[in-house]
């Protein structure tokens, strides 16, 4: 070919190529077109000979091209033949690149290579290498055994980059293969400590110092090396101790670098064993940190403190008033950081001061910041509160403050503490409604206020159980009356709020039978409401107030006091509390059964026939029972694809409830009282573990909740069979469409918790029968799977039969990761084929 | 390590992009206007680390520039503050006074001397003379290149005259 057209040629090439890299970078990066037309000019370039063409094709592949995609396999070859090159600045190219994207084939096919390139007579090339093995081993930790070698004698080295490489590459082993960890602990701390030692005492050197410091970037390495191989053993962190504290005390701290370099020794001393000398020296470099000016600083040493508060909980509580100070900043980083640190700081003694200064930021703080803010504060308050009336008042003040920034299970919570707390009735309603008529715009608050006046509004006019702290309030019925129809008539006032308020006024209107009508009056001006929750409330209520005085005394009696203990044991389950704080006509539950308006009745007379209070047991029972179903119409997030959290004895309870409760009525019971019993305890069984299955606290919306029912009804024997199994695992429907159902049933080997046994069941909801049914699971490399033969591969048309599987899977993260599995189903029918693939994330966690 | 490197301009539009983890072409674009929009309203006397989705970003700005680093939790941040420095001057050497339209316009040479500085994520040279050194070593590799191609062409032209 003419040379002179190739040397055109070339260089318009490469000014074309240069142009189209243009455009093909702009394209990749700021509008993310693919970019495959610029992917085969990559690979010729690199496969041509010159180094400019090389190096602009090395850069194209590292921009449009990442390890996932196939086309990187076809630059193995290339890649091989430029590590084999003469000029070592091809070699660098090659093994920038290598180091960058690999895939893992790649990783183990050009291991040797690299392996070897860890020796060449270039440092420049040693510490591309070094780099890039630190990638091979991630990729292919099979791999880290042959690199052990290598890397320790990269630590000998004098050049700076080869040593700094050497040192990340041998901390990445470590990480990566515990052999190596205790090969580089036994051989090398003594070498790392030496080199450390000369490099803090090391003179000036233009090349490397940074302001002031020779190579702080060396100094953090080797402090980070000196961590992994410190940790856990007495003898490697005995040897370090001398130069740790060296490092600590004789570096400055006026500069960035300085500062670097002391934060990653207080990381150090704080994770390697110790006796405490190093450590008091660490908390005080964190301290000076915390009156820092520069944010950055402030910032570090606050991540550092949380670690420190398990180690030496009392240096750090010394520092709790510049905490305090950091949670009031300017700076977002840094107030969350402090908050987090704060919260573990607290402990009884502090507890009061603490709580008073965060509700005093609480005003003043930024919206974002409360949610928060009034989260920590309300988990706190809850922790530490040894008074109830403490509780109370803090609970009170955070309500109006942040009412609308509090979950729904914290202000349940506080009622069920009220209830609790008898002798503070009169002093919490009278506190309520002061509270009430300032910040009306709190729902929470108005909430929590309705529904105490509704239950103690004789308590509140009648200024029963005064205690000596107070103020004397005079409130006549009336204001009573008129604080719950502002409740209602409010427009701001939600669904739960304006429910909530109608039964406090069914109960006011027995406690003030002279306000009767009145309370008649507002009752009925909701008969029309276009929400049928409401509309249902205010028919029946009028109904009971008009034809059944009799009855009406007896049906809204002071509710018995809600089981603390049951109450916080479901919450730490982790299971949201889906209370109505109503005394629940049942009419309210949501699952589509209709009962009849004389039902709801036999349940009260059997709670004021009964004068004993019921016992504990069947008191979270009625829990249960009364506190139905949250109103809130918003629908519920897909649960089937979130992990559930809850614990196993969460489980227990649940389903011990599910199984006895007909018993503990104690009542020869009329059908409907039994049958309605039975269908509630169900039904709340799969609230709770519907609810398990979401992680917010948002219940169920009335629409999933029906077809729930449906299940357990359709199979009855469910929560029994595994009960049978001596352990409470609930079966589970892993795949549910409209076509197929897919259940498991679990149950443990005896004697090795890591495995279980699945029962897989399949059954056809079309009316079409399924030929050639092949079902397929795959599951992540922590786990392993066995699948025994299915029991048929045809599965009779609307659920008339069905088939199962066993399937065995062993957990080698039990404990740590719960199962996962995808699975694909085939079948045909119609003379149509079918596949369904499905992930399923919702083991119970702790198979 | 170093998940990825992002320059941005206080306009909002992204000079470099070097991922050292591997994020898809969508995935990069939505990490992108995430950060764009997280680090760029952040105000100047705030701290210059951002948590983003279990990551930290750490971030310094120069002029108009945006230098954004992602690291892992583990890592020392302030220890990334000083390698973005480095970064900077070694530019600043490079070109003599940087400034973003340098990087616009010679944006291969940038992304050369970044891979000079990391691989895999992970600082390759702390001294900023041995990094000028090789760049300009294989700079004046393509010059010669480049030299022969046309002294042949020139060659040629007069022999075929």
């Amino acid at each position: 070919m003419n040379p002179f057209s190739s040397g055109t040629c070339l260089r318009d090439m490469i000014r074309a190529i240069r142009a189209c890299k243009t455009a093909a970078e702009e394209r990749a990066v700021m509008l993310g077109y693919p970019t495959h037309f610029g992917q085969m000019e990559c690979l010729k370039l690199i496969a041509s000979a010159g180094f400019p063409e090389k190096r602009i094709g090395y850069l194209g592949l590292m921009l449009l091209l990442d390890e996932r995609q196939e086309v990187l396999m076809l630059v193995t070859n290339s890649l091989k033949q430029d590590l084999n090159h003469s000029n070592q600045y091809i070699v660098g190219l090659a093994l920038c690149a290598l180091g960058n994207i690999c895939s893992a084939e790649m990783a183990r096919d050009l291991a040797p290579e690299v392996e070897r390139l860890l020796q060449f007579r270039d440092p420049n090339i040693r510490k591309k290498a070094a780099l890039c093995s630190i990638r091979i081993i991630k990729k292919v930790p099979a791999l880290a055994e042959n690199f052990i070698n290598c890397a320790a004698s990269l630590l000998k080295e004098k050049h700076h980059g080869v040593l700094i490489t050497g040192v990340q590459l041998c901390a990445d082993l470590c990480k990566v293969s515990s052999e190596a960890l205790e090969y580089f602990r036994k051989k090398c701390t003594e070498g790392l400590v030496r080199t450390l030692r000369d490099i803090v005492n090391s003179p000036y050197s233009p090349e490397y110092d940074i302001s002031g410091i020779t190579d702080p970037y060396l100094h953090i390495r080797l402090l980070k090396l000196l961590r992994i191989l410190g940790q856990g053993d007495a003898d490697a962190s005995d040897r370090m101790t001398d130069i740790l504290a060296q490092v600590a005390t004789k570096t400055e701290s006026n500069k960035n670098a300085g500062n670097a370099i002391l934060y990653e020794c207080v990381e150090t001393i704080m994770s390697i064993e110790d006796d405490g000398g190093l450590r008091v020296l660490a908390i005080n470099i964190l301290g000076k940190f915390l009156s820092n000016r520069d944010n950055n600083i402030r910032y570090v040493a606050l991540n550092m403190l949380m670690r420190a508060t398990t180690l030496d909980a009392q240096a750090v509580q010394r520092h709790r008033a510049t905490i305090l100070d950091c949670v009031k900043d300017s700076d977002a980083s840094i107030r969350k950081r402090a908050l987090d640190l704060l919260y573990l700081l607290v402990n009884d003694n502090n507890v009061k001061h603490l709580i008073k200064e965060l509700i005093e930021y609480l005003e003043v703080s930024d919206q974002e910041f409360k949610g928060d803010l009034t989260a920590k504060i309300c988990s706190l308050v809850e922790k530490f509160s040894s008074e109830k009336i403490w509780y109370i008042d803090q609970m009170l003040k955070v309500l109006s403050e942040a009412g609308n920034f509090v979950k729904d299970e914290v202000w349940h919570a506080l009622i069920v503490v009220i209830s609790n707390a008898s002798d503070l009735h009169g002093y919490t309603i009278r506190a309520l409604y002061r509270a009430f008529l300032t910040s009306t715009e709190q729902e929470t608050l108005v909430r929590v206020a309705v529904w105490c006046i509704g239950e103690y509004g004789d308590m509140l006019v009648n200024n029963v159980g005064m205690l000596d702290i107070e103020d004397p309030i005079t409130v006549t019925e009336c204001d009573a009356v008129d604080a719950v129809e502002v409740a209602i008539k409010r427009h701001t006032s939600d669904l739960t709020t304006k429910a909530m308020a109608l039964i406090a006024l069914l109960k006011l209107s027995s406690r003030f039978p002279s306000y009767s009508e009145r309370i008649k009056g507002i009752i009925v001006q909701n008969k029309g409401n276009v929400v049928l929750e409401l509309q249902q409330r205010s028919i029946e209520f009028n109904h009971i107030l008009q034809k059944h005085p009799k009855f009406r005394s007896a049906l809204v009696e002071r509710m018995p006091v809600l089981d603390e203990a049951t109450f916080s044991g479901r919450r730490a389950g982790s299971l949201p509390t889906a209370i109505s704080t109503s005394s629940g006509a049942p009419s309210n539950h949501p699952n589509g059964i209709a009962k009849p308006a004389t039902a709801p009745i036999p349940d009260f007379l059997d709670l004021s026939s009964d004068d004993v209070p019921a016992p504990s047991s069947s008191g979270g029972d009625f829990l249960q029972d009364l506190l139905g179903v949250d109103l809130s119409p918003t629908p519920a997030p897909s649960g089937a694809d979130m992990p559930p959290k809850a614990s196993t004895d969460v489980l227990l309870d649940l389903l011990s409830i599910g199984m006895p409760l007909p018993v503990q009525t104690g009542l020869s019971a009329s059908d409907i009282l039994s049958s309605s019993q039975d269908d509630k305890a169900p039904f709340v069984n799969f609230n709770g573990l519907a609810s398990l299955s979401s992680l917010s606290a948002n219940a169920t919306s009335p629409a999933n909740a029906a077809p729930m029912m449906d299940l357990l009804d359709g199979r009855g024997p469910g929560p029994q069979k595994s009960e049978e199994n001596g352990q409470a695992y609930p079966s589970l429907v892993a795949y549910e469409s409209s076509s197929l159902r897919v259940m498991f049933n679990f149950s443990k080997q005896r004697g090795s918790p890591q495995t279980t046994l699945i029962q897989a069941t399949f059954t056809n909801l079309s009316s079409n029968v399924y030929n050639d049914f092949l079902f397929q699971a795959a599951v992540p490399k922590f786990l392993q799977l066995h699948l025994d033969p299915a029991s048929s591969n045809t599965l009779p048309a609307s659920g008339d039969g069905s088939i199962t599987q066993n399937l065995k899977v062993t957990n080698s993260q039990h404990g740590k990761k719960s199962l996962v599995m995808r699975v694909r189903i085939a079948y045909k029918t119609n003379n149509k084929d079918v596949l369904e693939e499905r992930q399923i994330n919702n083991f119970p966690q702790n198979l | 390590m170093i998940h990825f490197v992002l320059l941005i301009s206080r306009q909002g539009k992204v000079r470099l992009t070097k991922w050292y983890s591997p994020y898809s072409q969508k995935e990069r674009t939505k990490v992108i206007r995430e950060l764009s929009g997280l680090i760029l309203t952040r105000g100047p006397k705030l701290c210059n680390f951002v948590e983003w989705r279990g990551l930290r970003v750490v971030y310094k700005r120069y002029a108009s520039l945006y230098f954004c680093m992602c690291i892992d939790e583990d890592d020392n941040e302030l220890e990334i503050l000083e390698i973005i420095h480095h970064y900077v001057e070694v530019l600043d050497r490079y070109f003599g006074s940087v400034c973003e339209l340098d990087l616009i316009y010679n944006f291969h040479k940038a992304y050369f001397i970044l891979d000079e500085l990391l691989i895999a994520g992970e600082l390759q040279e702390p001294s900023k003379r041995t990094v000028a050194r090789l760049v300009a070593a294989q700079d004046s590799l393509v010059e010669t290149a480049k030299e022969q191609t046309s002294s042949i062409t020139n060659i040629i032209a007069q022999a075929a005259k």
